[in-house]
């Protein structure tokens, strides 16, 4: 009998943290990304983003794609492909940022880690390796190399994730500030840790070769025993991202690589990104769109809207009146915070009806008929979950 | 003597919650509590350095979004966790689990009864029925029956719509389900004792009925028709403990410009021609105010702080005879570690569940044949919850507190008044009740905080320690609350009103 697995070309690739994974998926929820194994949940999704939102919770970014770009022109590079000015990244910090095609439509977002004056780390949630060999184009002294593979990645957010890293052993990270990367040695090896995340809370991402992986996850769940550590999935980041009004690709935005129908795609001004687009610093991919736009005005502007009443206007239009006849954006992610108690969404509007009324159009359903309801939308201008313990430094324990 | 729009006597946190609404009204709004903090019965106490309980109240369920919302107390500091689901503790060493995935509990139903998996489903969908009807009344006025003002007459075609939508089989079975026991509503539907033991304990608590009492099936609905986030029934912890509800509610009111004065006990409300003015403290200071609220029950309000004759005739011998009944006592248990229970997997999820100590119906009901004789149940019903599995911030790391929820225990003893020795051995008969499911549970307690009846209305003012402000039986029920003709909020006089349960 053959035992060599006949599907095993089209079985999913394992994360570095499988084993632990699996283990406690005890629903069996999953789901995949970028071609990993990826959990959508664990146990419950509502009760896994509580637990980002009271204690603890981590989350397997190792799937996540990683590209090290180093080289004496390797600044150079990222500051003609990104918006933001990479320049001004000091070293061991993090940035933020978006780029975009030479018509200033957004292709993806991620963060670029510096590691030292000639070597950067981009992360980001789709792979990108052929746009950078593209960027590469005109820079001698760069080299890319796609890391994802050789870096386990683990995300640990929540009010007591300072605490559990600190029981851990990791003398000193309370003073990592935002953005921060700070190295541990980990069993011969290093352990990087960046104060970084995609929940608004404080939060902590682990970066760690695939061999220790394991080890770091038995001692970080040792750790964080009496700290309420608990994995969570897709789900849970899906909530904690939209209450923290971060964008999601294929949800805020498509990304224009991928993108069939005419400006179907977005640009970082409607995003509400127009911060990281620096028109001051070296030319870069879609400056000359995007200050065309600025100056223009941009066509839609991503909106954060709570709604009234406890429906989600999940997939709803927005319309300027109350009879729902003039159509002027549409709900891009709703959901019911449970940590906000309020019915909020992200939407994009055009820009001309933003300061008008707002109705969103909502339709539910309840034993298998179709309900639908008006109602009004309120802009909000802050997120709606943005707690201080994100941005004080040291964090407190809980 | 100072004046203010409203005076609101009690900072409970109904007491704060009518304040807050007011003060976002724009009234000048000040709220009296006797106390030296806040809260009432939702409070969060640090009685032993480290260990914060919820001295009374112990999680949340009932309250209405709209409010969270209204006073916007997520930006006030508040954040409701639900918790997971609960070990049932059977007489016979049988643990009936229900866990919060359904497809989950469900197994662990067929596992005690397939009979009992099937009928669950039904058992639901009626209940939820009935709970999503009584739910529409809870943020309105209720109709006076015998009026005839529009008002009235509205309200009661609101009802009446509701409840004729239910379809005439229904409107039999719900008007049958008011006065029914739970025991005998869960015949209906189950046939394992540990299942109808477990469902049948909201029936219960807080009020000073067996499960074989009538009207003890609507105590039930009374505890499963609240919800967090829409999930009906569920309940949650308030991070902080409950106290953090008070406290938010109480930061809400003050960013509206209201007050709030402890350690401020009101001895009268000064009536003038039939209409309320103001109230005199404890101290002898005189208050002024257009309206008074009053946060306290009805026993109290009209023989406590009223004066008799300022009340019309009958109110007095009404507020003597209203139904109180404290039935329930409180163990808080500072731990020095999770208690491990017998023929219960350690099982992460589990722990961050609560525990029903209920037994069997049989068991219950014994429990509360000690009630009726004036003794504390020598084998009581608990509910209990291990609130630091969840909370960070209420217990040092690894460290633990218990909440025990306990019945019953009578606000009087037949054997004489109640003392600290015998408040002591009440707590020690919990003790040992849990030590009986958890060996060595003994050896982890670090401080503990018994509360009898007696201690609940001494120090927060709820008579006889009853938890509901008055029993929550068909008598006292809607139009009937607290008297019949005084439902609406409105008491005898002008300008006098109530806001507690």
């Amino acid at each position: 009998m053959n035992t060599t697995d006949p599907y095993a070309g089209e079985r999913l690739q394992e994360s570095p943290f499988h084993p632990r994974l699996q283990a406690l998926n005890i629903r069996n929820a999953w789901a995949s990304w970028n071609g990993y194994k990826f959990a959508e949940y664990y146990y419950d999704a509502e009760y896994e983003y509580f637990c980002v939102r009271n204690s603890c919770g981590t989350y397997d970014i190792s799937p996540m794609q990683k590209y090290e770009i180093s080289g004496p022109d390797a600044e150079a590079m990222l500051n003609r492909m990104v918006t933001r000015d990479v320049a001004k990244i000091k070293l061991n910090r993090v940035a933020y940022c978006v780029w975009c095609t030479d018509e200033g439509r957004m292709i993806d977002d991620g963060t670029i880690f510096k590691l030292s004056s000639d070597k950067f780390m981009l992360t980001c949630g789709s792979p990108c390796s052929a746009w950078l060999e593209k960027s590469v184009f005109g820079f001698d002294g760069v080299k890319v190399a796609d890391v994802t593979d050789n870096l386990a990645a683990l995300s640990v957010q929540g009010p007591t994730s300072c605490a559990v890293l600190k029981n851990m052993g990791l003398i000193g990270i309370d003073a990592a500030k935002r953005f921060d990367i700070m190295r541990f040695p980990f069993h011969g090896d290093t352990l990087m840790v960046s104060r970084t995340g995609f929940t608004g809370d404080l939060g902590y991402e682990l970066w760690i070769r695939p061999a220790l992986a394991l080890e770091l996850w038995d001692e970080l769940y040792a750790a964080g025993a009496d700290y309420g550590i608990q994995p969570y999935g897709e789900v849970a980041t899906n909530m904690a991202r939209l209450e923290a009004a971060f964008i999601m690709p294929a949800m805020e935005f498509n990304e224009a690589l991928r993108t069939v129908h005419f400006e179907h795609d977005q640009t970082p001004f409607e995003l509400n990104l127009g911060w990281l687009v620096d028109f001051d610093k070296p030319h870069f991919s879609g400056r000359s769109a995007l200050l065309r736009e600025k100056k223009r005005g941009s066509q839609y502007a991503l909106t954060k809207l709570d709604i009234e009443g406890n429906k989600p206007a999940e997939g709803s239009y927005i319309y300027k009146n109350k009879r729902c006849t003039r159509k002027i954006g549409y709900v891009t992610s709703a959901m019911w915070s449970p940590a906000v108690k309020a019915n909020i969404a992200l939407a994009m509007i055009r820009t001309e009806h933003l300061q008008g009324q707002l109705w969103a159009e909502i339709y539910y359903e309840k034993e298998l008929r179709q309900y639908s309801r008006v109602a009004r939308c309120t802009r909000k201008e802050k997120p709606f979950w943005a707690p201080a313990r994100a941005r004080v430094t040291p964090p407190p324990d809980y | 003597m100072n004046n203010y729009d409203a005076i609101i006597i009690g900072a409970g946190h109904n007491g704060l919650t009518n304040a807050a609404y007011l003060a976002k009204a724009g009234l000048n709004v000040v709220v009296l509590e006797k106390n030296d903090y806040i809260g009432g019965a939702a409070v969060s106490r640090e009685l032993h350095e480290g260990w914060i309980y919820s001295s009374c109240s112990y999680v949340c369920s009932m309250m209405r979004q709209a409010l969270h919302r209204d006073l916007d107390l997520s930006r006030h500091g508040l954040l409701l966790v639900p918790y997971l689901g609960t070990i049932n503790f059977g007489d016979g060493g049988e643990r009936l689990f229900s866990y919060h995935d359904g497809e989950a509990a469900r197994l662990e139903l067929k596992r005690h009864s397939p009979h009992d998996a099937d009928a669950m489903f039904r058992f639901r969908a009626d209940l939820t029925r009935y709970s999503l009807l009584i739910r529409k009344t809870l943020l309105r006025t209720p109709p006076d029956p015998t009026s005839f003002r529009p008002r009235d007459i509205h309200e009661l075609l609101f009802l009446a719509r509701q409840f004729w939508a239910l379809g005439e089989k229904q409107i039999y079975e719900y008007v049958r389900f008011f006065t029914m026991s739970a025991a005998e509503y869960l015949e209906d539907y189950f046939e394992n004792d540990l299942i109808k033991a477990a469902m049948a304990s909201p029936g219960i608590i807080g009020t000073a009925l067996g499960v074989y009492s009538p009207g003890s099936s609507y105590i039930l609905l009374h505890h499963v028709m609240g919800d967090v986030d829409g999930s009906i029934g569920a309940w949650g912890l308030a991070r902080g403990g409950m106290g953090a509800i008070s406290d938010a509610i109480a930061n809400a009111l003050k960013e509206h410009g209201g007050e709030i004065r402890t350690g401020a006990g009101v001895q009268k409300v000064l009536v003038n021609n039939r209409k309320a003015v103001g109230v005199v403290l404890e101290n002898g200071d005189q208050i002024g105010a257009g309206i008074v609220v009053s946060n306290l029950d009805a026993r109290r309000t009209f023989t406590r702080i009223m004066d008799r004759n300022d009340l019309p005739d009958g109110i007095f011998e009404k507020a003597v005879n209203f139904k109180i009944r404290g039935s329930s006592g409180k163990v808080n248990i500072a731990l020095s570690g999770m208690p491990k229970f017998t023929h219960v997997p350690e099982n992460r999820y589990i722990a961050r569940g609560g525990q029903g100590f209920a037994g069997s119906l049989e068991t219950m009901e014994r429990a509360y044949d000690c009630w009726k004789r004036g003794r504390w149940s020598d084998d009581p019903f608990i509910e209990s919850v291990i609130p630091s599995a969840w909370d960070p911030t209420v217990a040092p790391p690894g460290k633990h507190w218990m909440s025990n929820f306990v019945q019953y225990c009578p606000p009087e003893l037949a054997d004489g008044p109640w003392t600290p020795e015998k408040r002591d051995q009440f707590g020690q008969t919990v003790v040992d009740k849990i030590e009986r499911y958890s060996p060595g549970f003994k050896d982890l307690i670090v401080h503990m905080e018994v509360r009898t009846p007696h201690e609940i209305e001494q120090e927060i003012g709820l008579t006889e320690g009853n938890i509901f402000q008055g029993e929550l039986t068909v008598d006292q029920l809607l139009f009937n609350r607290p008297f019949p003709g005084y439902a609406q909020y409105r008491m005898p006089g002008k300008k006098l009103y109530m806001c507690g349960s």
